[in-house]
């Protein structure tokens, strides 16, 4: 059987997956958790606590202040330290809170997470919630998209006025290179994820959905399509054929329905709604369990680790403490990269905590840790044969260079998806997309400009 | 010789022909513009650098001319005798306008800074402020890529080797104001040059507290707000732990510049002082 894929551009990165059939470890939850305040896209979530104040495992500490905006939690149960100005891994600065747990709060808290949780809804009554329940629920839990863009779920579930989606894509593609955190996710918790679909549709009232696995993952595509023809037989798994960056949102509509998003649009213009398979499982937590997003699957990974693995943290957990977890940072170490070696970034603060939208902590050694040094452009044409998107990455990143920003919004630069597949490609090692990146936002502030001109 | 003589003929004929015609169009399209906008333009530096807010150097040529009063038309860059010039040009009183410099509000050269991280990716400082804090723990400080250096139509940036910050020349700068937009991080700041050039400004832009900014860089300005009590004029304010000078206000005392914990105070073209031997000074005096 041929297997599906998307159409333009793409590569092959070395997959890397060390930890492929490492099961999840939970992780021992910390005496200190600083939680950011911004932790998706969109406006920051208002505090609701001060200084002194307690909170137990779970509470709420941050209210969602807008439609683009999600709920934040307490990972652990204590005491609010401080709400102060805390670092981010990219080494600025950013509104956190800390709370801190005694001795007594922390042995009550490992206790609770040792012991499988108390089910809040059975299955008869998760079956009996509205679609409008459903919504709640995850507005409620603080649930984001957990693929990494952290885009609050709630918003993707309401689409806008006149819009209807047909079918409910669960992005279970893991296209980066080293990251097996859906992967052990689906290995473990298949039922679960099954269950978070069938709410996720309810939620978005579609009839069909479509688990998109990439063909790398035998085990997993094998265990969700037995468990879903169990289940509910309107949801499919997809195997995909393994390409870079399939796990994009515009990429993988295509590649699954064959639907191509129009440009600037949504994807909800091509009927589909896209989900993340830790977005789904999220959402079971949530309406099952009656647990907000408070912990994640990430996977700590690298050549040189001595212990990689995917483990189960409690967000607001400092990122060094993952490190120790999987064996403590090696010597000759260059660098640590947040998410995958595609799309994540390159971080210069170990004491910065875990937040919704880290999947992966990379440590990568020296030698793959520095840019080969950059040659002049030979006009090979690797770039456009790669973008996914069908840019020119060479033309404009020169007219970013150049700053002619009206020339690079009329080569469509917003149409980028940052995957990096030009940079990865290029030859002479250029550092296409770094200027691509700031043509992006000088062109989109200037967009966001030109829009609101009218109503003053 | 025949061939020489045929070929002469031809393009010279042409050429004049070519002449004729270019002359009888010129006369025939001829386009009246005012005499004194080249009279005008000729007294500006042609760097079509905006920071008069015209789309350069003609455009601001042409605003001269077709103005009332030259209130609000000051070109930086030609300075105050080319505006005056200007003025009589076109028949208009000029306004005199304070002359400004572009200074430099971060102090954290290498020996004040520690590199605590390397970078590698694409050399512009606008790049590298979307990317992280910088290769050093302060996110507000220079980060010497020099995308002021290159926007600088005048030459009057350069990096310095030795502390890898920018230098501004007064002399050649002539606070056109391109380098205040090309900096990503609005470190740089067009203030009064001053009499003689005497000017006083807080050189650091950090608005961490205290401590937190003190372990980024020694030198940074810790809001502890020494300088706002020590100032008779009220010309300091601190907000979110950072100094700033209104320059309107300051009066160039300069005890704000001794006193600064920190040295984030910078001060320029002041005489070399000596100040153990005034206190020397002060003490033989109050003694005899």
């Amino acid at each position: 059987m041929k297997l599906r894929t998307f159409t333009i551009g793409g590569i092959h990165p070395a997959e890397n997956k060390l930890t492929a059939s490492s099961p999840i470890i939970g992780m021992e939850l910390p005496r200190e958790a600083v939680i950011p305040f911004a932790q998706h896209i969109g406006a920051p979530a208002a505090c609701l606590l001060k200084k002194g104040d307690t909170v137990r495992r779970g509470d709420l500490i941050a209210s969602a202040s807008g439609f683009v905006s999600a709920n934040v939690h307490s990972p652990i149960s204590g005491t609010v330290a401080k709400i102060d100005k805390g670092t981010t891994a990219a080494g600025y600065r950013t509104d956190t809170i800390t709370i801190v747990a005694s001795d007594a709060d922390h042995e009550a808290d490992s206790a609770s997470v040792s012991i499988p949780a108390q089910i809040l809804r059975n299955e008869a009554q998760l079956e009996a919630l509205t679609p409008e329940e459903i919504v709640a629920i995850v507005h409620e839990a603080g649930i984001v998209g957990l693929g990494g863009a952290t885009f609050p779920t709630k918003v993707k579930l309401s689409p806008p006025p006149g819009m209807t989606a047909d079918i409910l894509i669960i992005n279970a593609v893991e296209c980066e290179p080293f990251l097996t955190n859906d992967h052990a996710l689906m290995l473990e918790a298949p039922t679960e994820i099954i269950s978070g679909v069938r709410m996720l549709m309810k939620a978005a009232k579609v009839d069909k959905a479509v688990i998109a696995i990439e063909a790398n993952k035998p085990d997993a595509i094998a265990l969700l399509t037995d468990v879903a023809a169990k289940i509910d037989g309107r949801i499919e798994v997809m195997p995909l054929k393994v390409k870079y960056p399939q796990g994009g949102e515009k990429q993988l509509i295509e590649a699954v329905t064959g639907r191509e998003v129009p440009s600037g649009a949504l994807p909800i213009a091509a009927g589909a709604i896209v989900q993340n398979v830790a977005t789904a499982y999220a959402v079971w937590r949530a309406a099952a369990l009656g647990e907000p997003l408070i912990d994640r699957v990430i996977t700590v990974t690298g050549p040189e680790l001595r212990k990689p693995g995917n483990y189960r943290v409690a967000l607001g957990t400092p990122l060094r403490m993952l490190i120790e977890m999987a064996g403590g940072i090696p010597e000759n170490t260059g660098k640590v990269i947040l998410g995958g070696p595609m799309m994540g970034k390159a971080i210069v603060k170990l004491d910065a905590p875990t937040m919704k939208g880290v999947s992966g902590l990379l440590i990568l050694p020296m030698e793959q840790a520095r840019r080969p040094k950059t040659e002049p452009c030979i006009r090979c044409g690797e770039c456009v044969t790669a973008c996914p998107m069908g840019l020119e990455p060479y033309l404009i990143a020169t007219l970013s260079r150049f700053s002619r920003w009206e020339d690079a919004e009329a080569e469509k630069i917003m149409n980028c998806i940052e995957c990096g597949s030009c940079s990865f490609a290029c030859p002479s090692s250029r550092p296409i997309l770094d200027f691509i990146r700031l043509g992006k936002s000088t062109v989109g502030a200037a967009i966001r400009a030109r829009a609101q001109q009218p109503n003053k | 010789m025949n061939s020489i003589l045929i070929s002469i003929i031809v393009l010279g004929g042409t050429g004049i022909l070519c002449a004729a015609i270019l002359y009888f169009v010129a006369r025939r399209f001829y386009v009246e513009e005012d005499p004194r906008i080249a009279l005008v333009e000729e007294l500006l530096p042609g760097a079509n650098c905006g920071g008069c807010g015209c789309s350069g150097c003609h455009d601001f040529a042409c605003a001269c001319v077709s103005a009332t009063t030259l209130d609000g038309l000051n070109c930086p860059g030609a300075g105050e005798e080319a505006m005056r010039k200007i003025g009589e040009i076109v028949g208009l009183a000029s306004v005199a306008s304070k002359p400004m410099v572009a200074v430099l509000r971060c102090n954290g050269s290498c020996e004040n800074r520690p590199v605590t991280s390397v970078y590698d990716g694409a050399g512009t400082c606008a790049i590298m402020n979307s990317v992280y804090a910088g290769t050093t723990d302060c996110s507000y400080g220079c980060i010497a890529f020099g995308d002021c250096v290159s926007a600088c139509r005048f030459g009057a940036l350069q990096i310095d080797p030795e502390t890898k910050l920018p230098v501004i020349d007064e002399d050649k700068c002539t606070a056109c104001g391109i380098c205040v937009k090309a900096c990503p991080r609005h470190l740089i700041e067009l203030r009064a040059k001053g009499p003689r050039g005497l000017r006083v400004w807080v050189a650091c832009a950090n608005r961490d507290r205290g401590a937190m900014a003190m372990k980024e860089c020694k030198a940074a300005c810790i809001g502890c707000g020494k300088c706002k009590k020590e100032c008779q004029f009220e010309a300091i304010t601190v907000e979110d732990n950072l100094a700033y000078i209104d320059y309107n206000k300051c009066r160039l005392c300069k005890k704000c510049v001794d006193t600064c914990p920190t040295k984030a105070i910078h001060s320029a073209n002041f005489p070399v002082k000596r100040p153990a031997k005034t206190v020397e000074e002060n003490k033989e005096s109050t003694g005899a």
